[in-house]
């Protein structure tokens, strides 16, 4: 069982307890018809192109972005672009995300973080809490704050 | 110069806080050298060759007495009583203890520095051209620009994990001392039509195995626009920037492979949609960060002293003609201090030196110091009236060195002695040339003329870009050098063609030798430098120089 990490707590998939299910992108347009948008995720894997999720952030209400490394953050630029392209909805990171990384994630416009048994006995939810801690205070808010 | 506030305070000390959790971690066993690796590069720590190094940012490379004098107080606690200067205006210990670096960093801190990005695949220290807010021909500081950038690129949440590296320079003056065009993006500052202040961006540039000249991927870009602008290049590439090789994970290789045309298309695709968000008003620039940057109050009164002194003392006169260079206020010098005595190691300060340099910056120097990508040091702003004591002081320890721009101006990366990746050795090199020529006494005859040695094919010794390029790679177990030429580093850059076979390590000097004199020979004057002849000759009286066996077979 993957363990979600939603505002530094360990909790069950609410996603899924709700009744959503998460589609691979590529398989998506068959899956969508019988589905309402608000129990459809989507699963893009780290080299999705941001921009051709355009014609789609309408009908789901989730999308899960694959971090196949601690090393490759491609996830957070797709989030942050989501995000500037409208979409509203639940972002969840999943895979091989670090404690240290989960502001990084928070500030890119992540909602949660996916991370697998293991790594969660490894890393224990007292470290993501205390890493939530440090989402604020940062340059880039500083500088905006200062923009009126 | 930028100094501090309450936010920079706090979150320098937090990163401190953590990083000093991190460490008893590593000790006590409960992180492994492997989980530990990617925590202790975001603060800079690196494990060399035989111990753990400490880079240390010096942003666009600008510091005062302060400053300095607690980087020679970190010399000689915690390392073996000194410092090295890197060709990113940072400093380099190459010895501490990893117990003892939380203190260091602790340290740093006390007086408003870090080692925050000074690794890792992320916007590392930005630099900017050393003679910044004093060069006569400067159209504008770039520290304000490059202090901005500083801010909004430490933790920026979307680029701590990029492809690799990344580094951005900034000049703003049309002499480009920065080398903007062998970064991932250079900055130029420059004017619009109506007189109106932007920058040019320059992109794709880099050194390395396969080195590119950065182009023009905006000709000018109001300055309002330049973080939204630098995000939605840093996005571009973040996406697309090749993570299956490191070695073609840079940006300059994304724009080979891609195009110039379609990165531009998709930077400003993005770029309109960042500008949406977030728009910073000019006036944040000028008014609070610029106010940092204010020039000192110069003292205009000039004096017949230096006249006089320059009449009487011929070394002073060798001094000022090579080391001290023209100031925007006609009463004023830049004077750089030479890390590179005649068979020194280049970079390397004492920390007796560096409290010397820290005592003339206050007293002669409006207390700032500066640091060149050339690792030499920079006064910035001395009186010419106080030259002549500022030299006689850098004299008695042995900083006085008159060889600025010359033959024994060496630059050269670590090589051997101390990094993991080498493939032979450059200090020692460097200090042959420099004895050799020392020895010919033609050092000032031969003129302008920039040596650069890398111990890799990783180029951190610039080679590629030096008059003579001069690189170390490894034969079968044995040093072999080879030799390129023409290179250029400033804004006519240009790659050095390579000039023939390596040379081994002790027929390197000689060759050398051969090539200069002939150089001696063949220009027109002494107004011809090196580079000059060069250009005009093509590679051919040089390379007859270099290889005279061959000549003499072909005849
Ligand atoms: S050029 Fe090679 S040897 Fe020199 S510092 Fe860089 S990686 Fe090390």
């Amino acid at each position: 069982m993957p363990v979600i990490i939603k505002e530094g707590r360990f909790i069950e998939d609410p996603f899924t307890d709700a009744g959503g299910a998460f589609v691979a992108l590529d398989q998506y347009s068959a899956a969508v018809h019988d589905r309402e948008a608000a129990l459809t995720g989507i699963d893009v894997p780290a080299d999705t192109d941001p921009q051709a999720l355009a014609g789609l952030m309408n009908s789901v209400a989730a999308i899960r972005i694959a971090f196949p490394s601690f090393a490759d953050g491609r996830g957070f630029s797709i989030a942050r672009k989501l995000r500037r392209m409208g979409f509203n909805g639940l972002i969840r990171a999943k895979g091989h995300v670090l404690a240290d990384q989960y502001p990084l994630a928070i500030r890119s416009g992540f909602d949660e973080v996916e991370i697998p048994n293991d790594q969660a006995g490894r890393m224990p939810q007292s470290q993501w809490r205390e890493a939530l801690a440090r989402t604020q205070n940062n340059y880039l808010d500083r500088l905006k704050h200062r923009a009126a | 110069m930028y100094a501090y506030n309450e936010f920079d305070e706090a979150f320098v000390r937090e990163r401190v806080r953590q990083f000093r959790g991190q460490v008893e971690k590593r000790i006590d066993g409960s992180l492994t050298e492997d989980e530990f690796k990617p925590l202790r590069l975001m603060n800079g720590l690196y494990l060399q060759l035989h111990a753990y190094m400490l880079r240390v940012a010096i942003p666009y490379g600008t510091l005062d007495s302060r400053k300095m004098r607690q980087l020679a107080m970190i010399a000689e606690k915690w390392d073996k009583g000194y410092g090295h200067l890197t060709t990113r205006q940072n400093i380099q210990f190459n010895w501490p203890k990893l117990k003892d670096v939380p203190e260091m960093l602790e340290a740093l801190a006390d007086v408003g520095m870090h080692a925050i990005q000074t690794s890792g695949n992320c916007v590392r220290n930005v630099t900017a051209d050393h003679f910044a807010g004093a060069a006569a021909d400067e159209i504008e500081d770039p520290r304000p620009t490059a202090e901005l950038i500083r801010q909004w690129s430490t933790d920026h949440p979307e680029f701590q994990f990029l492809p690799r590296k990344f580094k951005i320079a900034i000049t703003g003056a049309p002499n480009d001392r920065a080398v903007t065009k062998a970064h991932d993006i250079g900055i130029r500052m420059v004017r619009g039509g109506a007189g109106e202040p932007g920058y040019e961006i320059i992109v794709g540039g880099g050194l390395g195995r396969s080195p590119f000249i950065g182009k023009v991927l905006r000709e000018f870009l109001p300055k309002a626009h330049l973080l939204p602008y630098l995000e939605a290049i840093l996005q571009v590439y973040n996406l697309s920037g090749r993570r299956d090789n490191k070695y073609k994970a840079r940006i300059k290789i994304l724009v080979h492979e891609t195009g110039l045309e379609e990165i531009r298309d998709a930077v400003e695709a993005t770029f309109e949609r960042v500008l949406e968000e977030f728009e910073f008003p000019s006036d944040l620039l000028t008014a609070e960060i610029a106010g940092h940057f204010e020039p000192p109050e110069f003292d205009n009164t000039q004096t017949l002293a230096f006249g006089e002194a320059l009449e009487a003392d011929p070394v002073l006169r060798a001094f000022v003609e090579t080391n001290v260079a023209e100031h925007k206020n006609p009463a004023y010098g830049i004077v750089t201090i030479s890390t590179k005595p005649v068979g020194g190691t280049p970079g390397d300060v004492t920390a007796g030196q560096m409290r010397v340099i820290a005592d003339l910056a206050e007293r002669y120097g409006h207390d700032e110091i500066r640091i060149s990508h050339e690792q030499n040091a920079v006064l910035p702003h001395v009186r010419k009236a106080d030259i002549p004591t500022v030299h006689a002081a850098l004299k008695a320890v042995g900083l006085a060195t008159a060889n600025v721009g010359l033959v024994s101006d060496i630059i050269a990366c670590p090589g051997m002695d101390y990094c993991a990746l080498a493939t032979a050795r450059s200090i020692p090199v460097a200090q042959e040339i420099s004895e050799r020529f020392h020895a010919l006494k033609l050092e000032h005859e031969i003129g302008e003329l920039k040596i650069k040695i890398s111990g890799c094919i990783n180029a951190c010794g610039h080679h590629h870009v030096g008059h003579i390029g001069i690189l170390g790679l490894d034969k079968a177990g044995v040093e072999n050098y080879q030799v390129t030429l023409g290179g250029d580093a400033t804004e006519t850059m240009a790659l050095g063609e390579r000039a023939g076979p390596g040379f081994a390590a002790d027929e390197l000097i000689p060759a050398l030798e051969r090539l200069i004199l002939a150089y001696l020979q063949l220009r027109h004057s002494r107004e011809e430098t090196f580079l000059a002849a060069y250009r005009r000759l093509g590679a051919e009286p040089f390379q007859a120089a270099l290889y005279p066996e061959k000549e003499r077979h072909a005849a």
